[in-house]
């Protein structure tokens, strides 16, 4: 045999001394290995020839069913702390797989006498393959009476059935503030696979939307569980221990009951959205969106007529417009043109004759009516277009780009409930980008009264238009109070759902005066578009729009018994320098912005009568009188004396 | 090459005890996986057993001197793929311990850097042969073993990790330790791990949890005491002769924790009693001394290192498993060669008695 080659550092020859581990250390090696089995051996004759009968007992015993004590789920008040969704008490029946002697057996058993179909059975239990053992799988919630004395009636032939008393959650009727609130429901599979859901596990009710789903780890608390020692026949025979149940937290959201009863009546019977604030601090005090939905349909086990009609109407239930509708914000837009113009000193000396329009780069661009000379003055009030086209113009679609941005548009808000969209806000950066194309000034004509290719939320005009009457401070809307939410929780609700957030716009006080004077105007001087919306003795400010839905060519091909009605905006705020409300109304094919704006009037009185009540019941005047400070204990005045 | 009459050269012998395991192996993943979701994991046993053999096979074709002419690049390669596996690792329970490839294949590299350092190992004090052992040889081959093994408890892997241990141990013991230094060793050891067990900085919550609960099983009967718990249930009521095969409560009534990976001897031990168990513990007995002899044949130092690292290795997993679930030992998560369920494990040990085989085959040589 040939010699294989092989480093020898040591240049020992290959008989050397050292070319040999010693004989002893390898017999003590052996006597090492013998010595650790016998003490294996040792161990293994302890537990299985000493103790058997013992850990026999033990094993027959160890039937350690895991009694899941629930955590009830916190209830959510309004900001005065009116109960808005509570729980009940309901009992479910769930199955253990433990206890399951022949499933083949048992299966038209348990399907007759809990009214459950058996496909229904096995696919639920299908579902939960990968969960463990010992987890109950819910087979019936809230079952009758009659089902729960089956249960117990069959308690020997079935000890697979495990009834629980659960707390079930209760909304309020009628789908009220259906959105804001949102519902729960089992966590789905995908869920599941979302690495923020690595901790539920199948079967949990989770948040799905809402203040539900973006607060569910407070709201949810922790579940406890007993572990229950029970004989293969099911009976108890003690217990090991328990690990009780943290509650989930109440918390108190920032919407008023009574002017979300007034949103609500608002929009009645008719499609949009409408979402009151307080400007001062970015709470949410009223938010509704029509249609609705019942999200009691959800939380219990939903039906598939019931999921149907939902996902087949075509208005869209489930989705929340006060965020989710981004639509041609129309002449509400003008309040961010003056804005523009008035700040890049443009507007204070611009006189438009306005003839029922004007013509830009050899197209004829129609104003409603003959407004005659009109300035910044009458320009919001009269909301002419041809002074705004002309602004607009002026201005280029860059600048005013910047303002609408800097004032949040086309981009979130940063609101604390989830899906929010970001709307649209042309320049030219953004149609490089999205169409690859260069923008034309004619387009920007358009974009100066709100129509075009500008697209907004609700609440991003909410929060737009409090700004500027707020002297150019913006808040960050939300719908819970920071307080009520623990810091690291509040910082990750902070980055998960990004914004515009808190913000400050350069504003000086001559154009805040300006453009807040001309929108008190649109709703208390005859020329004003929304005089019909006036309240006697209140401050109250805002702007109209009426957007178009879609072109008239396009609508006789397409409509298709479609609504093709403009949709009819208001944003108003009451008083109108640092308001305490603002409000936005989206009433899609509302047809005309003063119908919005009577909607919008409904809210403002309802707060506004609200205040009065709680400075001492004044009596409401028909003028407005300063306020008395030695009559009234809390002295703010809220109805501001006439200026 | 060697000629192929080498294989009259083969441990025939031994292959038969491995093989024996191996079924007793799959037929108790069969039974613990029975009505889990695990089910079928027997055979895909089966699957990592012929690419073992297979793989065994071609290893002992190698030169192991060749191995040893190139250890020290395996090495380097080996810090390497423990660093990028902290980096660029797939996360799985909270641990990064695969490196993910295309096609679907994770490799695990704490594994193989075992049998890297078995080899390093050897080699290193081959170089050393004959000559008194300093401090400064000492240090160097704890360094050269406690580098990968903080790299794998940065993973954090403390099974793993804690199987490179043996490998030391034994090469420190057949490289010719002094009495006076195991002593001052074992004080130092002794000394890092109190003062880590006090800072607890080495130590995760949940490692620290199992060590509570191996002292004190009641205190916590949810998590690990309440594994040790099961696994004790588990062993001692299947008596002398067991439960019978696919009939353990514990084992099939989801009692026991994972029956198919680092509880399985206590699945093995509920279903065919202290009978089954004596004789699985036999099985390892004849396979440790047969590998023990191999060492004393083998034609040169680094050959009897090398295979006694292997031994090393096996006996730390085999007391330190059936510690376990016997109670012995606190749960540590290392699986039980030729036994437990698993890739890394089957594919790890066959190398290493391809290793082995290897040796024997040339003992004649020289």
């Amino acid at each position: 045999m040939e010699l294989t080659h092989h480093i020898d550092p040591n240049d020992l020859g290959p008989n050397g001394k050292a070319e040999k581990v010693s004989a002893g250390k390898l017999h003590a090696a052996q006597y090492i290995v013998a010595f650790i089995l016998i003490i294996l051996i040792t161990g293994l004759w302890r537990l299985q020839v000493l103790g058997a009968d013992n850990f026999r007992a033990l094993a027959e015993a160890n039937r350690i069913r895991k009694v899941p004590i629930l955590a009830p789920r916190g209830r959510l008040f309004d900001r005065e702390g009116r109960l808005l969704v509570d729980n009940y008490p309901s009992v479910s029946c769930y199955l253990l797989r433990e206890q399951v002697k022949d499933l083949d057996v048992d299966l038209p058993l348990i399907s007759q006498g809990l009214h459950i179909p058996i496909e229904q059975i096995q696919s639920t239990l299908r579902r939960y393959q990968i969960a463990p053992k010992y987890q109950p799988i819910p087979l019936k919630q809230d079952i009758s009476p009659d089902e729960q004395a089956f249960i117990a009636a069959h308690r020997d032939e079935l000890p697979e059935l495990e009834t629980l008393d659960e707390q079930r959650r209760l909304y309020p009727r009628d789908g009220f503030a259906a959105h804001l609130i949102g519902y729960v429901g089992e966590v789905s599979e995908q869920m599941l696979d979302d690495p923020r859901y690595a901790f539920y596990s199948p079967g949990d009710v989770v948040g799905r939307s809402g203040v539900e789903q973006t607060y569910d780890a407070l709201l949810r608390g922790k579940d406890g569980s007993r572990d229950v020692i029970v004989n293969s026949h099911g009976k108890e025979l003690g217990h090991l221990g328990q690990e009780l149940a943290v509650p989930g937290k109440d918390l108190k959201l920032t919407i008023d009951l009574d002017l979300q009863i007034a949103a609500e009546k608002a929009l009645d019977g008719k499609n949009g959205a409408i979402v009151a604030m307080d400007p001062h601090t970015g709470e949410i005090l009223a938010m509704v969106s029509r249609p609705t939905f019942d999200p009691n349909q959800f939380s219990v086990r939903l039906t598939k007529n019931y999921w149907n009609e939902i996902l087949n109407n075509p208005d869209h239930p489930l989705l929340n417009k006060s965020l989710q509708a981004q639509l041609a914000p129309g002449s509400t837009f003008k309040i961010i043109m003056s804005v523009a113009g008035l700040q890049e000193n443009v507007a204070q000396t611009m006189h438009v004759s306005c003839n029922g329009g004007a013509e830009f780069y050899g197209h004829f661009y129609a104003c409603d009516r003959h407004h005659g000379a009109v300035d910044i003055n009458n320009a919001i009030p009269y909301s002419c277009d041809t002074f705004y086209y002309t602004l607009a113009n002026r201005l280029g679609i860059d600048t005013i780009a910047k303002y609408a941005t800097s004032l949040g548009l086309g981009q979130k808000t940063g609101i604390d409930l989830p899906d929010e969209v970001t709307g649209t806000m042309p320049s030219t950066a953004w149609k490089l980008k999205t169409q690859h194309d260069k923008w034309f000034a004619g387009e920007t004509i358009s974009v100066g009264i709100g129509q075009g290719a500008v697209t907004a939320t609700p609440i991003q005009l909410a929060r737009a238009l409090s700004g500027v009457a707020n002297g150019g401070v913006l808040r960050r809307p939300h719908v819970v109070f920071a307080d009520e939410i623990p810091p690291d929780m509040l910082q990750a609700v902070r980055e998960s759902f990004p914004g515009s957030g808190d913000a400050t716009i350069p504003l000086t006080t001559e154009n805040w005066q300006l453009i807040t004077d001309a929108m008190a105007n649109v709703t208390s001087s005859p020329i004003g578009t929304a005089y019909a919306a006036h309240l006697e003795g209140v401050d109250f400010a805002g702007k109209t729009g009426t957007a178009q839905v879609i072109g008239h060519d396009a609508l006789a091909k397409t409509s298709k018994g479609h609504n093709t009605e403009p949709n009819a905006w208001f944003v108003g705020m009451a008083p109108r320098r640092n308001p305490d409300i603002v409000v936005a109304v989206l009433w899609e094919h509302g047809n005309w912005g003063n119908n919005s704006a009577k909607l919008a009037s409904q809210i403002i009185d309802a707060f506004v009568n609200k205040q009065r009540k709680r400075d001492n019941n004044i009596r409401i005047a028909t003028t407005p009188e300063p306020a008395k400070p030695e009559t009234i204990p809390s002295a703010t005045p809220t109805v501001p004396s006439a200026e | 090459m060697p000629r192929l009459s080498s294989y009259r050269d083969f441990d025939w012998v031994l292959l038969g005890f491995v093989l024996l395991l191996s079924l007793i192996s799959v037929l108790e993943i069969k039974s613990a996986t029975l009505h889990t979701k695990f089910h079928g994991f027997d055979h895909k046993q089966i699957q990592f057993l012929a690419v073992g053999l297979v793989l065994m096979f071609i290893v002992s074709l190698i030169d192991y001197h060749r191995m040893l002419d190139i250890v020290h690049w395996a090495y380097g390669i080996s810090i390497v793929s423990l660093v990028a596996v902290l980096i660029v690792g797939t996360k799985v329970l909270g641990g990064r311990r695969w490196i993910k490839f295309p096609g679907g294949i994770h490799f695990q590299p704490s594994e193989w850097v075992k049998l890297v350092l078995i080899v390093a190992v050897a080699r290193y004090f081959w170089g050393l042969a004959g000559k008194e052992l300093t401090w400064g040889d000492i240090g160097k081959a704890a360094a050269m073993v406690v580098v990968p093994m903080a790299l794998v408890l940065k993973q954090p892997d403390l099974g793993t990790a804690l199987t490179y241990l043996p490998i030391l141990i034994c090469g420190l013991f057949l490289g010719g330790i002094r009495f006076k230094q195991v002593g001052l060793v074992l004080l130092a050891l002794a000394m890092i791990g109190g003062i880590a067990w006090k800072s607890g900085k080495h130590l995760k919550p949940y490692q620290q949890a199992r060590i509570d609960a191996f002292i004190n099983p009641d205190s916590d009967p949810r998590g690990s005491g309440y594994q040790i718990r099961q696994s004790l249930i588990a062993v001692g009521s299947g008596g002398i002769w067991g439960k019978g095969a696919n009939k353990g409560t514990q084992t099939q009534g989801d009692f026991l924790p994972i029956p198919y990976t680092d509880f399985i001897f206590a699945a093995f031990c509920e279903e065919h009693g202290f009978v089954g168990a004596l004789g699985v513990l036999l099985l390892y007995f004849l396979i440790l001394m047969r590998l023990i002899q191999n060492a004393q044949t083998a034609s040169d130092l680094p050959g009897s290192f090398i295979i006694m690292g292997v031994v090393a290795v096996i006996v730390f997993q085999i007391a330190v498993n059936v510690g376990m679930v016997v109670g012995l030992m606190p749960v540590t998560g290392i699986p039980l060669p030729l036994l437990s369920y698993g890739g890394s494990s089957v594919l790890f040990t066959f190398l290493s008695l391809g290793i082995v085989m290897n040796i024997r085959m040339r003992r004649f040589v020289n």
